[in-house]
């Protein structure tokens, strides 16, 4: 037996990123408490690092390496370019939320960093084994992470309920893993499309089974009704700037999951999984917008609004065309960046003992600090999908393949519900600006930094409305090469 | 003659069990745990009869994967249980209710 060695150079951001995270993990069990934004500024240098190599290595051509497990194509380069950015501001975010609660350590960057690993390896995973290994690392991280803050019983509470949702999560993927691999004898992705393309005729109902497992899965994981139940409770029980983490960049891992598993592992297939992801997508917009009306806590609100979101995704995919995995991923990118600046600014509007994350701490705020009001509600009007703000163009994208795919009635559905979601966020901007404040407090002063990413991130959302076609040709980019 | 189909409904009725385990179980966040265990143990029957049947050491690689995965897990797992009954006293499922979920 002859052993090759593999190609190293389309796995080095993943390696530099390990490396860095082990280096950070060792050198910051050496810092005092006082220099500990050492780690934070070498863990925002290894995501700039990383984006680096990334956009150098970036090119048209799909390389697999690793002996099949391990794959960089256009896909893979933009998702982890998006996962490097999004990261990036929720890093930020974080860091006062931190000092303010006595949890200012090192650890929380250097799991995030962990997570971010896992994330790139569900990008680029080429076989089951890589893309569960990814997904667990992602998991795991994100468990740590909500029971990071150790003196909160809700934390506590949130992580134990994700820990055991999730794990069941895992157990059905798995299970859902085995049976294809039984039917197909190969864990490889490619193999596994290649075999199920070949053996094409008759219902084989273990393979079915299977997929219903996988599907379910992946339903659980992202957070879609009926798989929704964990989904407000540890947004809401976490501390914010874990939310803020979980909500926004684990989303892109998950679209990337969707593609590498039921596109191109499971696309001979198709027929049999759209049928489940357009009951998946009616009841996640059913259900996310109408239970979001009735949250008086922003962020169970913005939790519900994911599951929502998570129902426009997937109607993107469900349509099984080039267009409809480009509308979904654009749509996903913009909802990442969106939540991060959502989530972003309740972190800027708490201070030391002190959450602003009800409804009515929103209350009058274009009176006591009009810029931070307006930018709320640009990113507000993202979510709802209100023109010239980047939201519309994404909700219009997944609409057009989904009705382009046949499913009118399902577009007429979205259009439908994303008015009814309107209203909540409507809500939101309506407190802002003709409410009389409740909290007679400034916002405090976050420094000069905290205020410029807020401000870009606002603005991103309004400049990708009006000039789409850059994300919009590079999204085309990633799915058709 | 034991064949394939034998460990299949093995692994399919061990993998009910936890997953009725995981539903069912009102009581313990220590039996909750259990369950999951059983069911990672169920897929890794499931992979290991699939590996054997079709001649492929792919799968039993998978399962010392999963076994090292499930390791990290139960670590995971019983470091926020202790965490959750410093912070509250109770590990009873039903307790778990601060939020409405």
């Amino acid at each position: 037996m002859n052993f090759e060695i593999p190609a190293f150079l389309p796995a080095v951001p993943e390696m530099f990123v390990l490396g860095m995270a082990c280096l950070i993990l060792v050198l910051d069990a050496f810092l005092p408490d006082s220099r500990r934004d050492i780690t934070y500024g070498l863990v925002q240098a290894t995501l700039l690092g990383a984006a680096g190599l990334t956009f150098w290595l970036a090119g048209p051509e799909t390389q697999i390496t690793f002996h099949g497990t391990f794959v960089a194509d256009p896909m893979s380069d933009v998702l982890k370019l998006a996962t490097y950015v999004v990261t990036f501001f929720v890093f930020l975010y974080s860091r006062p939320y931190l000092m303010e609660r006595d949890i200012y350590k090192g650890e929380f960057y250097v799991l995030g960093l962990f997570g971010v690993l896992g994330m790139m390896i569900m990008i680029s995973a080429h076989n089951f084994l890589t893309l569960y290994l990814g997904l667990e690392l992602l998991a795991l991280v994100s468990y740590a992470l909500v029971a990071f803050w150790r003196d909160s019983p809700r934390a506590s509470e949130a992580a134990m309920k994700y820990f055991v949702l999730g794990a069941l999560a895992s157990g059905l993927l798995l299970y859902g893993l085995s049976m294809i691999y039984g039917m197909t004898g190969s864990l490889d992705i490619a193999t596994v499309a290649a075999a199920l393309t070949a053996a094409e005729e008759g219902m084989n109902v273990p393979l079915v089974f299977g997929l219903v497992f996988v599907v379910v899965a992946v339903a659980f994981k992202l957070g879609a009704v009926p798989f929704h139940m964990w989904v407000p409770d540890v947004y809401d029980g976490a501390p914010t700037a874990v939310t803020l983490f979980i909500a926004t960049a684990p989303k892109i891992a998950g679209f990337a999951l969707l593609m590498r598993l039921l596109v191109e592992g499971l696309g001979p297939l198709h027929g049999d999984w759209q049928g489940m992801l357009v009951v998946l997508a009616v009841l996640s917009l059913t259900v996310g917008n109408v239970i979001a009306i009735a949250q008086t806590s922003l962020k169970r609100m913005l939790a519900y609004s994911t599951i929502a979101h998570v129902g426009f995704l997937f109607m993107g995919i469900l349509a099984g065309t080039d267009t409809g995995y480009a509308s979904a991923m654009f749509y996903i990118i913009v909802y990442a960046l969106t939540a991060a600046g959502g989530f972003g600014m309740i972190i800027l509007l708490s201070g030391r003992g002190f959450e602003a994350d009800q409804l009515e701490d929103f209350k009058g705020l274009a009176r006591r600090n009009p810029w931070f009001a307006f930018l709320m509600l640009l990113l507000l009007f993202s979510m709802a999908g209100v023109p010239p703000t980047v939201g519309f163009f994404a909700k219009l994208a997944v609409i057009q393949a989904a009705i382009g795919a046949g499913y009118v009635w399902l577009g007429v559905y979205a259009v439908i519900f994303s008015i009814i979601g309107a209203f909540y966020y409507l809500r939101v901007v309506k407190l802002m600006f003709f409410d009389e404040p409740v909290v007679e407090r400034a916002p405090a002063d976050r420094g000069g930094v905290f205020a410029t990413a807020i401000s870009i991130n606002g603005l991103a959302v309004l400049a990708l409305g009006i000039f789409p076609g850059l994300l919009l040709t590079l999204t085309h980019y990633a799915i058709s090469g | 003659m034991i064949t394939l189909s034998h460990y299949l409904v093995l692994a399919a009725l061990l993998f009910s069990i936890s997953v009725a385990g995981i539903f069912l179980n009102r009581k313990n966040v220590i039996v909750l745990l259990m369950c999951i265990e059983l069911m990672l143990l169920a897929v890794n029957i499931n992979f290991i009869a699939f590996s054997f049947f079709l001649q492929d050491l792919a799968g039993q690689v998978f399962v010392f994967f999963i076994l090292t995965v499930a390791a990290a897990e139960a670590a995971i797992g019983l470091a926020i249980l202790v965490l959750l009954f410093r912070n509250r006293s109770t590990i009873n499922v039903q307790d778990l209710d601060a939020m409405k979920g």
